[in-house]
C-alpha cells in the first residue's frame, strides 16, 4: 500500500454529477444544432417497396429527410471488428449493415429514414409522416428453426443462417469416450437467455461539419472513441482520420452497449456534411430496447463426466449463439475466444471440448454485455457443478474443491496451460472459497436449513466459483484470433513546467472512477499531490490512439501505459537532477517527490526538475528539453481475477417467488488501488448477475416483436429486491503487469448469476425440481414446483 | 401554438414561452438550460428525471411545464449552496453511492423527499422508498447506505 495506492480515496468526479454539472451528449447543444428522428422499421423482416417522404420534407421546421438509397453506395456498412472463420476455413459470413435499410429490414428497429428539424418534437412529429410502403416477410426469430435448412434466410448469402461455426479443445471423441466411460456424468440442457444492457443514458449522438476547415466532430455515448473514428473512417464514410475529431464526454454507464460503432453515430456525420449544421440524435429508450446490441442469448447443451471420486474426467459443450441480423463490433469474439476459452474454470478437468454455432435471425444484434461470454461460460461450469454434487449427494464446496487447480503464483511456479487455449498468470483458489463459506457460516447453515424445511420453508444456497480473462487483450494473441485490431493501451503523461501533470489515457471512463483511480496511481508513483495531477481521456484530438474501456481492461492495461511514461518521466528526471546536483545518475534515487544523492542530503524536487526542463538554461549536454512522454501498453497475457460467490435464498413455497436473502462475494482481482471503488464494481457486477438469475429476459414473439421492449415490461432490479451484499476479497498480484492488477468491472456479474440459480434449485431439489430455466419468475419457479415429483 | 410558463426554479424565475405539450424535464433541460435532470426512458419507470415540486419528489418526465406554472420547481442544481454540497450530496460522495452519475441526481432529489418525510429510514424503508428509480451502477448497496448515513 502507498499513499495512495490501496486506499479509499473519494472520488474526483463525484462533485459534477452530484451538482447537476455532468456533461453527457444529449446535453450539449451547438450553435445551428438540429435534431434527427429516425423511422424504424415495425417489421422484423420486410422488403420496402416504396418511401413517400414528401410530406415530412413539407412539413413546418423539417430541414431534410433522408433514406436509404439517399446515401451514396459508396458510403460503407457499419463493420465488424472480429473474424472468426467456419470450421472448414470458409470466411465467416459477414453481411453488409448499411446505414439506412436499403432493401430489406432486418429487425424491428432497423433505420428505414432520419428525419432532420428544428427541433426535437418537430422530427418526432415529422417522422409519423414518413409513408413507408412495406411487404412483410416471415421472419425467424428461434436459433433451432433457423439453422434447420427449412428456414427463411436473414441474409441471402448465409446458407441455414449460420454465421461462422466453431470448435476448441480437446478431440470431441476422445471426450465422448471419456463421459461414456464416465462413473457420473451430469447433462444440462439451458438457455442463457438474451439480456438488454440498459445502461441509464440512453446513446446519443452529436455529428458536426465545418465546410471552413473540411473538419468533422461527432461527439458520442461511446465507450471508446477512436476506435469509433477508425471503423466510422476506415470502413463506413471513408474520411480522413485527421479530419474527424471523436469526443466521449460524460458517458452514463455502457456494460459493453456502448462499445460498438452504430449506424446513428455515421448518420448523425453523414448528415451534417449534408446540411452543413450540427445533427444530433437521442436515443429514446423504446429505441434503445430495439437498437442497442442485447447481450447473452446462448443455447447450450453440455455435460460434465466424474470419475468415483468426484474428479471431473471431461466437459462437453454446444452452443447455438444468437448473433441478431446484423454482426455487431465484437459479436464473433462473445460465444468462442470469451466463452469457449473460460471452460476449464478453475478445475483440472483433463479433456474439454466446445462447439459453437452463430446464428443469424430476425433480431437486435447481440454483442458483449457485462461479462461477454465469460458469464456464459462461468454459467455452464458452475450449474453443472451444483447439480452434480446434488445428483452425487456430494458437498458442493468439496467437490469444486476437489477438482481445483492447486495454487500457482505465476512467477515460482509456472501460470497453468488450460486444455482451452489460454494460459492462465496466477491463481489460488482454496481461500476465495474458505474466506466466503466462513463469511455464509457454513458449518451451520445445513442445519438451519434442514431445520427451516422441517418449518416448511424452503431455504437454498447456490456456489460458483469463478475464473475470467480480463485486462484484453495481448495483440499478438488476439489477432491470431481474428481481431482486426490490437487491444493495447496509450497513455501520456505530460508535466507541466510548474511541476503538475496532465494525463491523457485511452481509456474511457463511465462510472468506473478513473479520474480517481488512475490519478492515485500516478500520485503514488511520483510522490506529488493528487490535486497536482488531471486525468483527460474521450477526446481523439488530445488523447493518442487508445482502445477504451471495457472487458475489466482500463487499470491492467490502461493502468500500465501510465506507469510506462512515468518510468520514462522518472528517467529522464534523474538525468536533468543529476546535473543540477552534480552527481551522477548512478548516485541518483527517486523518493517522495524529489530526486536525492544516495547517502547525502542533497535533493531536488520534482517542480525544480519540471521547470528545469522546460528553462534549460543549466541543463545536461544532448539532453532534450521538456518533460512529457507517451507510451503504449500491449500486455504478455490476459489477466485472471477469480472468485467465489454464494446466494442464500428463500422460495415461497405457494407464490414461487423467489427472496434473496444474502448474497456473499469473495473476489481476487490482484492487487487493488482504490477497495472502495472495487467494492462498487462488484456491487453493480452482482445485481446485474443477479437480474439475469431472477428478473431479465428479452422476449420475442414469433413475428420477431419484442414484447417487453420498455421499462414497464423489461424487469431490471430495484433497490427493494436485492438485499446488502457481503464483499470479502483475497489478493493474487498478476505476475506480469506492474500493478500487479487483474480488473474489477465484470466480476460480480459472471460469479452471481449461477449461484443464485444453483440457490433456488437447491431449495427446491428435495420437492423433486431438477432444473430451472432463467430467469427465475415466481410462475417458472411456481409451475416447476407443481410438475415436480416430489410435490405434495 | 405556445403558452406562456413561469416557474420558480430553484429560486429564480424561469419564464418561456412553450408548446402546451412540453414536459416539465424538457423545460428545465431546453428551456432553462438545467442539464442536471436527465431523462432515462420515456415511460415514467427511471426516475432519472426526478426533482420536487413544492417540495415533494416528481418525476418530471409526468408533468407538463404549465402544469406547474407558479410553483416551486428544486432541481439537482439548487441543491449545492456557496458551493459547499448539501449533506445528501455530501453522503453520496462518502459513501460512493454513484458511479457513471447519471440516474444521481434523480436519487438525490428522491432521497432529499424520503428524508423529509422520514429522517432516520431503516435500510429496509429506504429501499421501498427508492422502488421507482433505477439505478444500473452501484446494484444500491451504497446508495442505501448514503441516505442512511444522512442523519445518522
Amino acid at each position: 500500500m502507498g499513499n495512495f495506492i490501496g486506499q479509499s480515496v473519494k472520488r474526483v468526479e463525484d462533485k459534477r454529477f452530484l451538482t447537476g454539472k455532468g456533461k453527457y451528449t444529449d446535453d450539449i447543444v451547438l450553435p445551428g444544432q438540429t435534431y434527427a428522428c429516425i423511422v424504424r422499421s415495425p417489421y422484423a423482416h420486410a422488403r420496402i417497396v416504396n418511401i413517400d417522404k414528401s410530406a415530412a420534407e413539407a412539413h413546418e421546421g423539417v430541414v431534410a429527410v433522408f433514406v436509404g438509397k439517399d446515401i451514396d453506395e459508396a458510403i460503407g456498412g457499419v463493420p465488424c471488428g472480429w473474424q472468426v472463420d467456419f470450421k472448414n476455413g470458409e470466411t465467416m459470413k459477414e453481411p453488409p449493415h448499411p446505414l439506412l435499410v436499403r432493401n430489406k429490414a432486418l429487425h424491428v428497429g432497423d433505420g428505414v429514414a432520419v428525419v432532420i428539424a428544428e427541433d426535437r418534437r418537430t422530427a418526432v412529429d415529422a417522422a409519423e409522416l414518413v409513408d413507408v410502403e412495406y411487404e412483410e416477410l416471415d421472419a425467424v426469430i428461434n436459433m433451432a428453426t433457423a439453422i434447420s435448412g427449412e428456414s427463411v434466410l436473414v441474409h441471402d448469402d448465409a446458407p441455414n443462417n449460420t454465421a461462422f461455426d466453431w470448435e476448441l479443445g480437446n478431440p470431441k471423441a476422445d471426450v465422448d469416450a471419456a463421459l461414456a466411460s464416465a462413473h457420473h456424468v451430469t447433462t444440462l440442457d439451458f438457455t442463457n437467455q438474451r439480456l438488454v444492457p440498459n445502461a441509464m443514458e440512453p446513446r446519443a449522438a452529436i455529428g458536426s461539419y465545418d465546410a471552413t476547415n473540411d473538419k468533422y466532430v461527432l461527439y458520442t455515448s461511446s465507450q471508446n472513441p477512436h476506435l469509433i473514428r477508425l471503423l466510422m473512417c476506415a470502413f463506413v464514410l471513408g474520411l480522413p482520420e485527421h479530419k474527424v475529431r471523436v469526443v466521449s464526454p460524460d458517458v452514463g454507464g455502457g456494460f459493453g452497449s456502448k462499445i460498438f460503432h452504430y449506424a446513428e453515430e455515421a448518420l448523425v456525420i453523414w448528415c451534417s456534411k449534408q446540411i452543413e449544421r450540427p445533427v444530433k440524435w437521442t436515443s429514446t429508450r423504446s429505441e434503445a430496447f430495439q437498437t442497442d446490441a442485447h447481450g447473452r442469448d446462448h443455447q447450450t447443451k453440455c455435460q460434465m463426466g466424474f470419475d468415483s471420486d468426484g474428479k471431473i474426467v471431461a466437459l462437453k459443450a454446444t452452443t447455438l449463439a444468437n448473433m441478431g441480423a446484423y454482426l455487431s463490433t465484437f459479436a464473433p469474439a462473445v460465444p468462442t475466444y470469451l466463452h469457449g476459452t473460460l471452460l476449464q474454470g478453475l478445475y483440472t478437468t483433463p479433456l474439454i471440448n466446445v462447439d459453437v454455432t452463430a446464428v443469424f435471425t430476425n433480431t437486435t444484434a447481440v454483442d458483449a454485455y457485462r461479462g461477454a461470454g465469460r458469464p456464459e461460460a462461468t454459467y455452464l461450469l458452475e450449474r453443472l457443478l451444483d447439480t452434480a454434487a446434488l445428483e452425487m449427494e456430494v458437498d458442493p464446496a468439496e467437490l469444486r474443491r476437489k477438482n481445483f487447480i492447486p495454487a500457482f503464483d505465476g512467477v515460482e511456479q509456472p501460470g497453468y496451460q488450460t486444455q482451452v487455449a489460454l494460459q492462465y498468470d496466477s491463481g489460488n483458489y482454496d481461500p476465495v472459497l474458505d474466506q466466503a463459506l466462513e463469511m455464509v457460516g457454513y458449518a451451520d447453515f445445513r442445519k438451519e436449513q434442514a431445520e427451516a424445511r422441517a418449518n416448511g420453508k424452503l431455504l437454498g444456497i447456490g456456489f460458483s466459483t469463478y475464473i475470467e480473462a480480463c485486462g484484453i487483450a495481448p495483440s499478438a494473441v488476439v489477432g491470431s484470433l481474428g481481431a482486426r485490431a490490437g487491444l493495447y493501451e496509450s497513455a501520456q503523461v505530460r508535466v507541466q513546467p510548474t511541476g503538475t501533470v496532465s494525463v491523457f489515457t485511452g481509456s474511457h471512463s463511465h462510472g468506473q472512477g478513473h479520474e480517481t483511480t488512475f490519478v492515485q496511481v500516478v500520485a503514488d508513483k511520483l510522490g506529488i499531490p493528487m490535486e497536482s495531477i488531471e486525468l483527460i481521456h474521450g477526446d481523439s484530438d488530445s488523447v493518442a490512439f487508445g482502445m477504451g474501456t471495457y472487458g475489466s481492461r482500463s487499470l491492467a492495461v490502461g493502468g500500465t501505459a501510465i506507469v510506462n511514461s512515468i518510468d520514462k518521466i522518472l528517467e529522464k528526471g534523474a538525468k536533468i537532477a543529476a546535473h543540477k546536483l552534480e552527481a551522477s545518475v548512478e548516485d541518483i534515487e527517486y523518493k517522495e517527490g524529489a530526486w536525492n544523492v544516495k547517502g547525502t542530503d542533497k535533493s531536488i524536487g520534482f517542480g525544480d526538475v519540471a521547470l528545469t526542463a522546460y528553462v534549460p538554461h543549466d541543463y545536461p549536454e544532448g539532453l532534450e528539453p521538456g518533460l512529457d512522454f507517451s507510451s503504449f501498453y500491449d500486455p504478455a497475457n490476459f489477466t485472471y481475477p477469480f472468485g467465489c460467490h454464494i446466494a442464500v435464498v428463500e422460495v415461497d413455497a405457494e407464490t414461487g417467488q423467489v427472496s434473496l436473502k444474502r448474497f456473499i462475494a469473495v473476489d481476487d482481482v490482484g492487487n487493488v488501488i482504490n477497495p472502495m471503488i472495487v467494492d462498487g464494481q462488484i456491487h453493480g457486477g452482482v445485481a446485474q448477475g443477479v437480474g439475469q438469475a431472477l428478473l431479465e429476459g428479452a422476449i420475442y414473439d414469433e413475428y420477431g416483436q419484442l414484447t417487453n421492449g420498455s421499462y414497464m415490461d423489461y424487469t431490471m432490479p430495484r433497490a427493494d429486491d436485492l438485499p446488502a451484499f457481503e464483499v470479502g476479497r483475497t489478493t493474487t498480484p498478476c505476475p506480469h503487469n506492474p500493478l500487479g492488477v487483474k480488473g474489477a468491472g465484470e466480476a460480480g456479474t459472471i460469479g452471481s448469476t449461477p449461484a443464485v440459480v444453483n440457490a433456488v434449485v437447491d431449495a427446491l431439489w428435495h420437492k423433486g425440481v431438477r432444473d430451472l430455466q432463467m430467469p427465475l419468475t415466481p410462475q417458472r419457479v411456481w409451475k416447476a414446483m407443481q410438475s415436480s415429483n416430489g410435490h405434495s | 401554438m405556445k403558452i406562456p410558463v413561469s416557474v420558480n426554479v430553484n429560486g429564480s424565475a424561469c419564464a418561456k414561452e412553450v408548446e402546451g405539450r412540453t414536459l416539465l424535464v424538457d423545460f428545465l433541460r431546453e428551456d432553462c438550460g438545467l442539464t442536471g435532470t436527465h431523462v432515462g426512458c420515456d415511460t415514467s419507470s427511471c426516475g432519472t428525471c426526478t426533482v420536487l415540486v413544492n417540495g415533494i419528489a416528481v418525476k418530471s418526465c409526468t408533468v407538463l411545464a404549465a402544469q406547474v406554472e407558479g410553483d416551486e420547481v428544486t432541481t439537482i442544481e439548487g441543491m449545492a449552496s456557496n458551493g459547499e454540497l448539501h449533506p445528501i450530496q455530501a453522503a453520496f460522495k462518502e459513501k460512493h453511492g454513484l458511479q457513471c452519475g447519471f440516474c444521481t441526481p434523480g436519487m438525490v432529489m428522491l432521497a432529499k423527499d424520503l428524508l423529509d418525510h422520514n429522517p432516520n429510514p431503516s435500510a429496509d424503508e429506504i429501499r421501498h422508498g427508492l422502488e421507482g428509480n433505477y439505478c444500473r451502477c452501484t446494484g444500491y448497496h451504497n446508495i442505501v447506505d448514503a441516505i442512511q448515513s444522512v442523519n445518522a
